[in-house]
């Protein structure tokens, strides 16, 4: 074997893989995730062949707390769309160690049903320093899928509970996994998990405390339930596109289900219920707007990514060194120390040139 | 900035139910800064290629304390073939005798790790068969 991934392909090369992968290869879909993953012109290369096939698949996303169940719900949903006759592309994420960069991922283990079917496609993914549950590069590796045809795309977030947001910004339905017994009401209204939830899900419903569980979140969710434009607790800054004379199609309230992953209880409504969210975004005009917001943040991101990686390309280790030295010895603050640091960074390159001359 | 991480597929294959050594390969592949997938127990040739060609792996370890290694580890091969996986390299642990070792090495098995090897020994080997040495 060669050089370790990432060197692999020439540009012409990777067209090639591209258009394999877009015929649906499960071989070339592989190594195009890779070639995302890894980052840098290849990625860019391969995203701008992709993207305009993507946009077709529906990206449902699944999230809750670690040992909540959803590696085992989603083996479960990935077979009820099997039934309906639907492929399904699965990328589910794991945590990297932030010591050693290494990562454990286990979420094949509880998707063995499905681990043989030619219509399944399961990636697993280490966030590689990514906080908010998924890794940078999910969304591309979810679209690589998107473009192959895949027309269910689930999306399974780190298990780390309270802050993931991000899942929420980039599915169009967001699945929120609660288990009975995890904590009272003042949980469930904290800031966070529940407030990106488009369904709310009570798994392990074959444990005592399902019912309590289900009631409490109902109550939860009827203390907010004014009709306002807020989206995952975010007032939209444009109106939606009045619908078809039925006002309360502006509003979903996020339906409270119950499911045993492991009996398989309650998968069947749980499908419906994301179709049913489905159909009255796409009615309602908020997926467009959602859409809209997505793709911004999207572009600020990249453009911050960007922009920060140039800032420390016009900045020497020595200054950076420096800058850390002073603030260690508290001669500087941290945000002053920034706002130099980056005010040398921006000096065009005869400019600082020539006041060294000086 | 290009990102690049070694895969490792870990797979138990086969009846037997002891996955303490996979385990501890896994957790030590991880803390060398390896990203591991772990199939968990009772997995077929057919799934472990499938995992491998999915997960984009560059190398493959199966642990098997079964004693079936010589009829399972062709079997793996030929799937992995099968697949157009035959450049991912195969490494496998558990109870093997000694015995069977240039056999196995025959097949195409690229290394052999029994009980009491050091995880060191296992990563160096992983790093040489992927080039990242």
């Amino acid at each position: 074997m060669s050089a370790v991934r990432g060197e692999r392909y020439d540009s012409s090369g990777l067209a090639e893989v591209v258009t394999q992968a877009l015929d649906g290869n499960r071989r070339a879909i592989a190594r195009l995730i890779t070639v995302v993953e890894q980052g840098g012109q290849a990625a860019r290369d391969v995203l701008a062949r992709v993207y305009p096939r993507t946009g077709r698949a529906h990206l449902i996303g699944v999230t809750g707390a670690p040992g909540s169940g959803k590696s085992t719900l989603v083996n479960e949903m990935a077979k009820a769309y099997r039934r309906q006759g639907l492929e399904v592309g699965i990328v589910a994420v794991d945590p990297t160690s932030p010591f050693s960069g290494g990562a454990i991922l286990g979420d094949r283990i509880r998707m063995r049903d499905v681990a043989t079917d030619p219509h399944i496609f399961i990636r697993s993914m280490a966030t590689r320093g990514s906080l908010g549950g998924l890794a940078r590069a999910t969304a591309d590796a979810a679209r690589v899928l998107d473009a192959a045809g895949y027309p269910v795309i689930l999306i399974e977030t780190v298990g780390a509970g309270q802050s993931e947001v991000e899942i929420a910004q980039f599915a169009h339905t967001t699945v929120v996994l609660q288990v009975p017994a995890s904590g009272d009401e003042i949980q469930a209204i904290k800031a966070g998990i529940l407030e990106v939830a488009d369904i709310i899900v009570v798994n392990k419903a074959d444990l005592p405390g399902a019912d309590n569980a289900a009631a409490a979140l109902e109550a939860m969710l009827d203390l907010n339930s004014v009709p306002t434009r807020l989206h995952h607790g975010r007032h939209l800054t444009a109106q939606p596109p009045a619908g078809d004379g039925d006002s309360t199609a502006q509003h979903w309230r996020p339906p409270v289900l119950k499911t045993s992953a492991l009996r398989g209880t309650g998968v069947p409504e749980l499908i419906d219920a994301i179709q049913a969210h489905r159909e009255h975004q796409q009615r309602s005009g908020f997926s467009r707007l959602k859409e809209r917001e997505r793709v911004e943040g999207e572009l600020r991101e990249i453009m911050s990514r960007a922009l920060l990686g140039e800032l420390l390309h016009h900045l020497s280790a020595a200054e950076l060194e420096h800058a850390v030295t002073r603030i260690v010895a508290r001669e500087q603050d941290p945000y002053t120390a920034a706002h130099v640091l980056m005010a040398q960074a921006r000096l065009p390159q005869d400019k600082k040139e020539s006041t060294e001359y000086r | 900035m290009a990102d690049r991480k070694v895969r490792v597929l870990i797979a138990k294959p086969g009846l037997d139910g002891h996955d303490r050594g996979a385990k501890v390969v896994a957790r030590g592949l991880r803390d060398a800064g390896m990203e591991v997938i772990y199939t968990g127990l009772h997995q077929t040739p057919e799934m472990i290629a499938q995992a491998a060609l999915q997960e984009d792996v560059d190398i493959v370890g199966l642990s098997m304390l079964s004693g079936a290694h010589m009829s399972i580890v062709p079997r793996v091969l030929a799937e992995l073939k099968e697949c157009g996986l035959q450049d991912v390299s195969l490494f496998i642990g558990g109870i093997i005798p000694d015995d069977d070792i240039p056999r196995l090495q025959k097949m195409g098995v690229r290394g052999i790790y029994g009980p009491g090897s050091p995880l060191d020994q296992i990563v160096a080997h992983i790093r040489r068969e992927v080039g990242d040495d």
